[in-house]
């Protein structure tokens, strides 16, 4: 009896810190140490005249950008927020024909690189467009675009939760007699906060450092913190100024998340979780109809119509239509690339492999940890763990440069690519899986602890069964993330093949109608490579369904 | 406990992912070690056939690797700060308006390859002789022929300015792309600061006639431009000498005339250059890969990969490249010193008076 009570406190211990060691490990050598290399070396490094941080902070155009980046991404979070919601409810609620084909489909436009969504937008919101109206360089468009790219954060996070909540406490709300408004905002609203909380906030790190879709569709005068860094870093070569704003913009974010983590903390509790499939229903009855279809619109017009810009592109022919540009695709025959366009498919694919398996390993292993600790140092965990998504890009790629040289020269090995595209993908497994941890009753696993299981043990028998749905939800995104990365991608010196983002903006950048069909071909694989992982990915499902 | 839920899910999920990785690693068997290895650091439009270096290896037993960092602009900070410890023997790809940061840097060591004498003087920048012209670009004003011809086209820059091209121009802007620093350059010569028409009136005069600004080329150029492949509704760019081929050799079928055309006024002269980086330890493998890249093999590839024209004089221009465009005979330059002594206030008042 005292043996095994031995060995389960050791090895109580030994899960324990294998939890909090993984992510930490990770984070402190793969973006900690580079981030802080590279913020010395731009703000202490050198013969420096004058301190970068007093020059950025008194420059007056500071301010506007600072103000310009701080409310676009919160406009642009609520906006994502107020069409996501509705769709998260609709494709986790009601059981429809294409249900399954749509969900999948909505995370097409996530991995899409800019320059090509840009090129699209153009054209969708310019006076011949649909709409009728000029929106090209403007707020407006950010703003759409923003949605285009980010519904889909909205709609699997918050679907993944919302399928497994009790849809009966909203039941006994109507037959009380609640309208449908009030028993959502009073009694399904707060069931689901938790995840709307964490859609939130990836949104709203995705939006504050939004670069491609400010630049392109923007236009001339609009910019944010992490275009500015970008310019400083790169066309004006001046690293301290950089430097100096990606510590303006990592205190900015750092702040909010910090906020944001204690809210979150407050804002979960416990509850009864059902299996997604025993929560959804036909749809009956005309307002049904309406919400479905209605949903489905805003996903046609939003996400549909630039997906369908690209497709008719990539067919499009001086006569009518052609395959040309995937024909010519499969030649390889493609100058300025000197690399067959499939073999970036096959460059991509691996990739993103490698970075899902590590992201989901150090994501899961972090959520556990931010989940089950309370305190204020599971909350500063939970900010740093947020924080690469709230980082420049070119402030991560320099930061390798400058800190991965030794023991092992990591500057330019071929697993640096995967290994920036999990620290990207991480913050998504941890925001997808926080919610459903925290809200798995501590009874379960005092009861298995009881039983004589470790805390890995628990871990594995009691959680993961109802996390698994979020956990594939995270692998999937992670997948995607890596299959879309550009910015963390392009400031790596990269040995071997491009990826297909990569791929695709060297395609663009000589002129030509046939390097440009190409270009949108290969935004068509790549969307349907998306698409079909997706698919793949949802079809997977847990035993040990039921209720707990 | 019985009911023992297990997650096979997961489990079965990640034996997928490693199981394709697996398969789409196979076939990727790393070759054996070569006698010797230099690696090469360049930027992203950087492209030549890979028969290029086998027979680079074949002829001097050398593998390269070429390591793609980005744009121009962020690869020579790479090797800013990298300079104590590179990552690559040679760095390809820093042009005239960046160069004189990288010499400042103390970036590379002074090599004169044997084949500079087919190199014409007016490319060679540096007379220390720490980098070697490889390729060059112009920079110039393209338009579209279906809307414009030689007569109604703008003959110089300061006919931009002339209300007839009033909403015909799409520029890009120089502080976040190469080909729009280039052209802010070609105005600064051509309209020089202490003359009664100094670039600042001539710009000031470009946004009352309602110039459009993007953030880089492709938005310029596929979004804007309504020549060629452009989907906009300007039909004059700023762009490259060496567009107007291209817009016929990625055409299907060919035209038997260009789409767009340039004009030979006003163009700006990009001379990008290579180096053998200080620190590396393969300094002469790097000293060879510079000698190759001014061979024939190298530069008979560089204008239908990469749309630059080569350095190396002897080298025949494709048959488009002769019939569709013309080299421009006098484009501007500025000094490398002086660029690099003015850029960032040049920036800066561009974009404080077109803001």
């Amino acid at each position: 009896m005292i043996r095994r009570l031995l060995r389960s406190s050791v090895a109580q211990r030994a899960g324990a810190a294998a939890l909090i060691g993984v992510p930490t490990t990770f984070l402190g050598y793969f973006f900690i140490y580079p981030l802080v290399t590279v913020l010395a070396t731009g703000l202490v490094g050198g013969d420096q005249s004058t301190n970068p941080i007093v020059d950025v902070l008194g420059s007056p155009s500071l301010r506007g950008v600072a103000w310009f980046t701080l409310w676009q991404a919160v406009a642009s979070t609520a906006l994502t927020l107020i069409l996501g919601i509705p769709g998260a409810y609709v494709l986790a609620r009601y059981e429809f024909w294409g249900r399954r084909f749509i969900r999948a489909a909505v995370t097409v436009p996530f991995v899409l690189p800019t320059v090509v969504v840009g090129t699209a937008f153009l054209v969708l919101l310019g006076p011949d467009g649909p709409l009728g109206i000029d929106l090209r360089r403007t707020v407006w468009a950010i703003l759409i675009a923003h949605v285009f790219y980010n519904y889909a954060v909205v709609v699997r996070v918050v679907g993944a939760f919302w399928e497994q909540v009790d849809p009966r406490l909203t039941e006994a709300a109507r037959v009380l007699g609640a309208t449908r408004w009030r028993a959502f905002v009073h009694v399904t609203l707060p069931l689901i906060r938790p995840s709307v909380l964490a859609a939130a906030s990836i949104v709203f790190l995705f939006t504050f450092t939004s670069f491609g879709v400010v630049l392109i569709l923007g236009g001339f005068g609009l910019a944010t913190l992490e275009v500015e860094i970008y310019t400083q870093a790169t066309a004006l070569l001046d690293l301290p100024a950089a430097a100096a704003l990606s510590l303006l913009q990592l205190v900015g974010i750092g702040g909010l998340l910090l906020a944001y983590s204690r809210f979150q903390q407050r804002a979960t509790g416990e509850m009864r979780m059902r299996a997604a499939g025993d929560t959804r229903r036909r749809i009956r009855g005309r307002a049904d109809r309406w919400i479905v279809i209605g949903n489905l619109l805003v996903m046609a017009v939003a996400l549909g119509s630039p997906l369908l810009v690209l497709l008719i592109r990539s067919v499009r022919a001086a006569d009518g239509f052609t395959l040309g540009a995937y024909t010519g695709l499969a030649d390889g025959d493609v100058g300025a690339l000197a690399v067959s366009p499939l073999a970036a498919v096959g460059t991509s694919l691996r990739y993103a492999a490698v970075a899902s398996v590590i992201a989901v390993i150090v994501g899961l292993a972090a959520a556990a940890v931010v989940a089950y600790r309370r305190g204020r140092t599971a909350r500063v965990f939970d900010a740093v763990l947020m924080l690469p998504l709230g980082t420049s890009a070119v402030t991560i790629g320099f930061g390798f440069l400058l800190a991965l040289d030794e023991p092992i020269d990591l500057r330019t090995s071929i697993w640096l690519i995967p290994l920036a595209h999990a620290l990207v993908a991480i913050p998504f497994v941890v925001r997808s899986s926080v919610p459903v941890m925290r809200s798995v009753r501590t009874r379960l696993r005092e009861a298995a602890a009881t039983l004589g299981a470790d805390p890995l043990q628990t871990w594995r028998e009691v959680d993961l069964p109802l996390v698994g749905r979020a956990a594939l939800v995270a692998t999937g995104f992670a997948f995607a993330i890596s299959l879309g990365e550009f910015g963390a991608t392009s400031f790596i010196a990269r040995p071997g093949a491009p990826t297909l983002p990569v791929a695709i903006f060297r395609l663009l950048g000589q002129p030509g109608s046939e390097t440009f069909g190409r270009a949108m071909a290969l935004s068509v694989i790549l969307m349907v490579l998306t698409g079909g992982v997706m698919l793949v990915l949802d079809r997977f499902r847990f035993e040990g369904r039921g209720e707990f | 406990m019985t009911h023992r839920p297990r997650p096979t899910a997961l489990r079965s999920g990640i034996a997928l992912l490693v199981l394709l990785f697996a398969a789409t690693a196979c076939g990727n068997d790393a070759a054996d070690t070569p006698s010797s290895e230099v690696t090469l650091l360049t930027h992203d439009s950087f492209a030549v056939p890979q028969d290029v270096w086998d027979e680079f290896e074949r002829t001097t037993g050398i593998v390269v690797t070429v390591l793609q960092g980005g744009d121009a602009g962020t690869v020579v900070n790479q090797a800013i700060l990298t300079k104590d410890n590179p990552t690559a023997d040679v760095l390809f790809g820093i042009d005239n308006t960046f160069l004189s940061r990288g010499l400042g840097e103390d970036l590379f060591v002074p090599y004169r390859s044997p084949a500079l004498d087919a190199v014409p003087d007016s490319l060679e920048l540096d007379p220390e002789g720490r980098v070697t012209p490889i390729t060059f670009g112009d920079v110039c004003l393209n338009y579209d022929t279906t809307v414009l011809d030689a007569a109604t086209a703008p003959e110089d820059l300061r006919a931009l300015a002339d209300p007839a091209n009033a909403g015909r121009l799409v520029v890009q802007n120089p502080a976040t792309s190469s080909p729009g620093l280039a052209f802010l350059l070609s105005t600064i010569v051509a309209f020089p600061e202490d003359s009664d028409y100094p670039w600042q009136t001539f710009w000031s005069e470009l946004r009352d006639n309602d110039v459009l600004i993007t953030d880089g080329w492709e938005t310029a150029y596929y979004s804007a431009f309504s020549g060629g492949a452009g989907e906009g509704d300007r039909p004059i760019v700023v762009s490259y000498a060496s567009s107007p081929p291209a817009e016929v050799i990625f055409a299907d079928p060919r035209p038997d005339t260009a789409p767009t055309a340039v004009v030979t006024d006003g163009c700006f002269r990009q001379v990008e250059f290579a180096g053998v980086l200080a620190g590396g330890e393969r300094q002469d493998a790097a000293r060879r890969l510079i000698d190759f890249m001014l061979s024939s093999t190298f530069q008979d590839e560089v204008a239908l990969n990469m749309f630059v024209f080569p350095a190396n004089e002897a080298t025949p221009l494709p048959p488009e490249f002769v019939e569709f465009t013309t080299v421009p005979s006098d484009p501007a330059t500025l000094s490398p010193d002086l660029i690099e002594a003015n850029r960032d206030s040049w920036i800066a008042e561009w974009t404080e008076l077109m803001r």
